[in-house]
């Protein structure tokens, strides 16, 4: 399961191209990302960070009640990368105007989906977040896809006002070496 | 010296190649991925076979604790690693091999001044000056070193073409300032540093001079001796040598006044109950069993340099990254960091567009280029520059023209795709 996922890169046996990573679908959230801006009377705001890459989201969630009544993103320039924003963007489409417990059961099949685990059937039942499957194959990329919903997660649980994606149990780390 | 594009192609790594600096099957692993484009060297370099059969040597016939049995299988492993030292303080231009202490790499040998040299002898009050060059390897230790012990750190400020302001350090200094730390050549950026006028200005104040080498020693002929400097780090797995396995050069009179940085065995003299004294230079600062074999690896590839020769290398190198720059920059969205190619070693960071690096990075990985993505362990640098990140690509000695051309290709495909 592992060396399969960690194949990508011309060392293994090319299985999976970068056109598998970007979907038309991801490139055109990313031109064009939906839900992008701030919630001038937000109930929660949370900054989201990879530390090691440097992609930044901020999150601002509107709650009625348990219900998600509206959630935008921004990332500033050159902050956010393809997959991250993307992420962000379909992220925020898909739980707009969900109940919270909803979004998180979105995120955990999400982090499923993106990990390689789920089977064709429960990917399917994902609809356009399906897009992100072909991040399984990336590990390197497993947290620029999963930094929004890291963010939506502590927003929705009111934890922190900061998350970071520097979390081992979610893929590989992306080290920084010279 | 850089190889014509007819001359790589698919029999790269058999025999052919006559035109490249190096034969590509002298690295195994490029040798395995005949399309690989191995152009991270700045982070890390392949090993030659001559590296890696020089540590199975010594394992296979010379392995026993060194400095220890009285039996010659460990006085064996003993000479090993001294003539590893002494091989090593000979490509870097140090008579006195003992004040050469292997370290696992530039961040510990910095981390070993800092301690060492520092705790005692940084006061509060007094001033610590880095650069907005520095690697994080170079700038945390001191930041720490200020932090416990109430001096400040001062931070020099860099040019906008990545250079490091001396007019600025010249008025920074004073009677206060007791170490200038800085890199050799950026790692980031590329910039060779002026390391006899950075010296001079420190020895005006009486401060000492600390050099992160790590980006230079794999890449010119370095005569440490000559370099007015007090310390002098650099890593092994830079330059051809094996990960773990690098080395402080100290002056031998502070070295000699310091306290060891780590305590247990080979580093004592006699161990009273009470007290202990000190081994002599190297050992004081090489405390427990001695990493022998990687010592001998690295001592290899210093010898596999030399036989190439440094301004071989250096030469090989800069025509590379001059090719690069001027390739890149004929595509449309590309712009290199740093000073005019003249000026820099053989790196070349830069962004494409508004692409992310990271997009690039995978990009250019599926044709397999490997280039480094990020703020290169250089945060304040990037602020510094208003960029959150750069791609990287760095060149070495296996590298040619047909590394340069995928790299060309795939910066094209990339704003294909994202454009």
């Amino acid at each position: 399961m592992r060396a399969e996922r960690a194949e990508g890169g011309i060392c293994s046996s090319r299985t999976m191209s970068t056109e598998a990573l970007y979907q038309e679908l991801i490139l055109e959230h990313n031109r064009k990302p939906r839900n992008f801006g701030e919630i001038p009377n937000a109930d929660r705001v949370v900054e989201g960070r990879n530390p090691l890459c440097g992609d930044e989201v901020r999150l601002s969630v509107k709650l009625d009640g348990d219900r998600i009544a509206d959630v935008k993103f921004v990332s500033p320039p050159g902050k956010g990368c393809a997959i991250s924003k993307a992420s962000a963007s379909l992220m925020t489409a898909a739980v707009k105007g969900k109940p919270a417990a909803e979004a998180e059961a979105l995120f955990d099949s999400f982090h499923k989906l993106v990990r390689g685990e789920l089977s064709e059937e429960e990917q399917r039942a994902l609809g356009s977040l399906r897009a992100f499957a072909g991040v399984s194959k990336f590990p390197m990329r497993v947290k620029c896809a999963s930094l929004a919903w890291h963010a939506l997660h502590s927003a929705l649980a009111g934890g922190a006002a900061e998350v970071t994606t520097d979390d081992r149990a979610h893929g590989p780390p992306t080290t920084e070496g010279a | 010296m850089i190889t014509a594009r007819e001359a790589t192609g698919d029999q790269r790594g058999a025999t052919g190649d006559s035109a490249a600096l190096v034969k590509r099957s002298d690295f195994p692993l490029l040798a395995a991925f005949p399309e690989l484009h191995y152009l991270d060297s700045a982070a890390t370099t392949q090993k030659p076979r001559a590296v890696l059969d020089a540590m199975t040597q010594y394992y296979s016939h010379d392995n026993a604790n060194p400095h220890r049995g009285a039996y010659a299988l460990s006085a064996r492993a003993t000479e090993r690693y001294h003539e590893a030292r002494e091989r090593i303080a000979q490509f870097v231009g140090v008579r006195d091999s003992a004040r050469l202490i292997f370290t696992r790499g530039t961040t510990e040998s910095i981390n070993l001044v800092a301690t060492a040299w520092g705790r005692p002898n940084v006061r509060a009050g007094d001033e610590i000056i880095v650069t907005g060059l520095e690697h994080h390897a170079n700038f945390v230790p001191w930041q720490q070193l200020a932090l416990a012990t109430g001096a400040t750190l001062r931070v020099c400020r860099i040019t906008s073409d990545g250079r490091i302001d001396l007019d600025e350090l010249r008025s920074m200094v004073g009677s206060r300032t007791t170490v200038i730390a800085f890199g050799h050549v950026s790692n980031a950026l590329g910039t060779i540093n002026p390391v006899s006028d950075i010296a001079a200005i420190a020895r005006n104040v009486g401060a000492i001079v600390v050099v992160d080498g790590a980006q230079s020693a794999p890449h010119f002929a370095l005569d440490i001796d000559s370099l007015d400097v007090d310390f002098f780090a650099f890593s092994g797995h830079k330059m051809l040598g094996p990960m773990g396995c690098g080395v402080l050069v100290g002056r031998r009179d502070l070295l000699e006044t310091m306290q060891p940085y780590q305590s247990g065995g080979d580093m004592i003299e006699y161990v009273g109950d009470e007290r202990t004294t000190w081994n002599v230079l190297p050992h004081k600062f090489e405390a427990g069993t001695p990493n022998v074999a990687d010592a001998v690896g690295l001592a290899a590839a210093c010898e596999y340099l030399s036989a190439i020769g440094m301004d071989v290398v250096r030469d090989h190198e800069r025509q590379l990254m001059a090719l690069a720059s001027e390739r890149l920059l004929a595509v449309p969205g590309v712009r290199i960091y740093g000073p005019p190619a003249s000026e820099r070693s053989g790196v070349v960071s830069f962004t494409v567009a508004d692409i992310h690096p990271h997009d690039l990075a995978t990009i250019l990985d599926e044709t397999g280029v490997c280039v480094r993505a990020g703020h290169h362990c250089a945060q304040p640098l990037m602020r510094r520059l208003d960029v959150p990140a750069t791609a990287r690509a760095s060149f070495y000695v296996y590298n040619t023209e047909s590394d340069i051309d995928a790299l060309v290709a795939g910066v094209e495909r990339a704003r294909a795709l994202f454009g």
